[in-house]
């Protein structure tokens, strides 16, 4: 991960201002940065978005495929995850230097969706045991200011919430070979319910309390955080602890009883820019990466 | 309560051409050419190609009798004599340490250049170079002044005076060069309670004024207590303000950032880096500044 190197009396000055709910850029304990989301900037994708979150830029793509089944699963479709930490994203990251961070973020991403009621993979399924859709999101970090998972998280729903699959229809011959139609009218698609997508919330351990969104210099203060991903409606899908410091069972409970509040708010904000964005539809002035 | 606030972006506002002082500036692209005529001598930033001068940076242009040379706006530190800087140690190394000020190369703080505990004349003897690391380590931030440039264009540093030396507890805010104004003094205690050095690097450091450096030795043992909530709140303000003026690719010099700060007050700290309240203080500033000039 892109780390600052910071003086002592910096990082001392960061943990006290957290103690009194006072960070750096007078934000509280709870609050995120501003966050600007835009869905639908690739054009040969079934979906995709961009996330800012502060400096932290995170563009997610989303393609659906047509690929067969896994074996324990003949009904379903299923999600694959790819990340790629650019070498835009910060000068470590050149090379293979972001191999190890993508797998990481792939991983656990992997097991943020391994919920069963996250998203639901039966409707992905065209022809049991023969052919599903694949939903292939791939992940790209532009730009890395801190809170990625958070922030690549938010990407995936956006862009999940903003997938056109087309429809098919399986047409029998009288020999019993299938065949495969899509339909004429490219505006014919299915949506994915994302109600039950969940989001990530890092909660980093900074002195005796925790921060939510925490920024580069106040990553390099913190010895140990704790990844929550939670649904809309205050579920828990999946925890996982980072960093070399230990955590404290009292305060892991009062993190993810934070994490919960803090993931339910966070769904709440983004399901209304999803919702206004596509009211606005057509209309809307598309900015991309050239505004 | 979390705050989250999430919006659809705007695409960049055009600022419309601000009232030019003291005539207009000739700003080029790369690519552009300067002037065709063949009388000139080619300085930084151009070159010649078919007896034309081009631009090979962004800028503006300047021109010293027959020298032509292209300033450009966004660049990395270019070191002069007398500059004030805000440094980062990045390495200790044998009798010297080097020093991270946003230029092209690092830059060097000689063993030699600083002051010891114990008084100035002192010969730096081999005990010295070996506790080097209990002075200044790798990460620790310096307030220091250009001493001389190399001809390679590192600079080297010197901490030769009580005002100089270790920083100690505040936020560092990071902006471009070319938007520090040079002036007069770049050490300012602000009236509404912090002092702020704004480094010709661009290195803006913000600290609380109580931390009066009243130890020997240039400051080299920081004060550790907390900053009272009331200090906290006016850096965080600043450091804010600092950064929508920089956004906004204002001057910073002591009266823009006051009057920032000004504008900055009916709203809360958090929201000063919203996209809107940041475009309307500043569009104050702006204004103030404007007023004050004409």
């Amino acid at each position: 991960m892109a780390s600052v190197v910071l003086s002592e009396a910096e990082k001392l000055y960061i943990v006290h201002g957290v103690q009194e709910d006072l960070r750096v850029d007078g934000r509280g304990c709870e609050d995120y940065r501003c966050a600007e989301v835009e869905t639908d900037v690739v054009s040969n994708t079934s979906g995709s978005a961009r996330v800012k979150l502060g400096h932290t830029d995170i563009l997610v793509g989303v393609k659906a495929e047509m690929g067969t089944p896994k074996l324990e699963k003949p009904d379903e479709g299923y999600l694959e995850f790819f990340v790629d930490c650019s070498a835009n994203a910060t000068p470590e990251f050149e090379g293979r230097g972001g191999e190890e961070l993508g797998t990481e973020i792939a991983n656990t991403l992997y097991r943020v969706f391994s919920s069963e009621s996250s998203v639901d993979l039966k409707s992905l399924c065209i022809n049991p045991r023969e052919h599903c859709w694949v939903i292939y999101v791939d992940v790209l970090l532009l730009e890395c200011g801190g809170n990625l998972f958070d922030a690549i998280s938010i990407a995936v729903k956006a862009a999940l919430f903003n997938t056109r699959i087309p429809k098919v229809h399986i047409l029998e011959d009288e020999e019993g070979s299938k065949e495969i139609e899509l339909s004429d009218d490219p505006y014919d698609c299915i949506r994915l319910n994302v109600d039950n997508v969940p989001c990530i919330v890092t909660l980093s351990k900074i002195g005796y309390r925790h921060v939510v969104d925490a920024t580069l210099q106040e990553e390099a203060c913190s010895l140990a955080s704790l990844l929550i991903s939670v649904t809309s409606k205050g579920a828990l899908t999946s925890m996982k602890k980072i960093g070399k410091g230990s955590l404290d069972p009292e305060s892991i409970f009062e993190m993810m009883e934070t994490g919960q509040r803090v993931g339910k708010s966070l769904h709440i904000a983004l399901q209304k820019i999803l919702d206004e964005e596509e009211r606005l539809g057509t209309s809307r002035q598309k900015v991309g990466f050239l505004g | 309560m979390a705050a989250i606030s999430m919006r659809l972006p705007v695409p960049r506002k055009l600022v419309g051409p601000s009232a030019p002082r003291g005539g207009e500036k000739h700003l080029v692209a790369p690519g552009d050419t300067i002037t065709t005529d063949t009388g000139y001598m080619r300085g930084h930033g151009t070159y010649v190609e078919d007896e034309k001068l081009i631009a090979s940076v962004a800028g503006a242009v300047e021109r010293v009798n027959k020298l032509v040379c292209v300033r450009a706006l966004k660049t990395r530190y270019n070191g002069e004599v007398g500059d004030i800087v805000v440094g980062r140690i990045t390495e200790v190394q044998q009798k010297r340490w080097k020093v991270e000020t946003n230029s092209r190369l690092d830059s060097v703080l000689l063993l030699s250049s600083v002051n010891l505990p114990g008084g100035e004349l002192r010969r730096r003897s081999a005990e010295d170079e070996l506790a080097m690391r209990d002075y200044l380590q790798e990460g620790d931030l310096i307030s220091a002044e250009v001493q001389s440039v190399f001809s390679d264009g590192a600079v080297s540093l010197h901490t030769r005076s009580l005002k100089y030396g270790k920083l100690g507890q505040g936020v560092l805010v990071q902006v471009s060069p070319s938007l520090v104004k040079r002036q007069k003094t770049h050490f300012h205690d602000l009236p509404c309670g912090a002092s702020v050095i704004l480094g010709n690097n661009g290195f803006i450091w913000i600290y609380p004024t109580s931390e009066q450096k009243d130890e020997e030795a240039g400051g080299f043992t920081p004060n550790l207590e907390p900053v009272p909530l009331s200090e906290r709140e006016v850096i965080s303000r600043l450091r804010n303000c600092i950064v929508a003026l920089a956004t906004q690719k204002l001057m910073l010099f002591d009266t823009s950032i006051l009057y920032c700060y000004e504008a900055s007050l009916p709203h809360q700290i958090k929201d000063i880096l919203k996209p809107e309240v940041m475009e309307e203080i500043v569009l104050e500033t702006r204004q103030r500044l404007l007023d004050l000039e004409g």
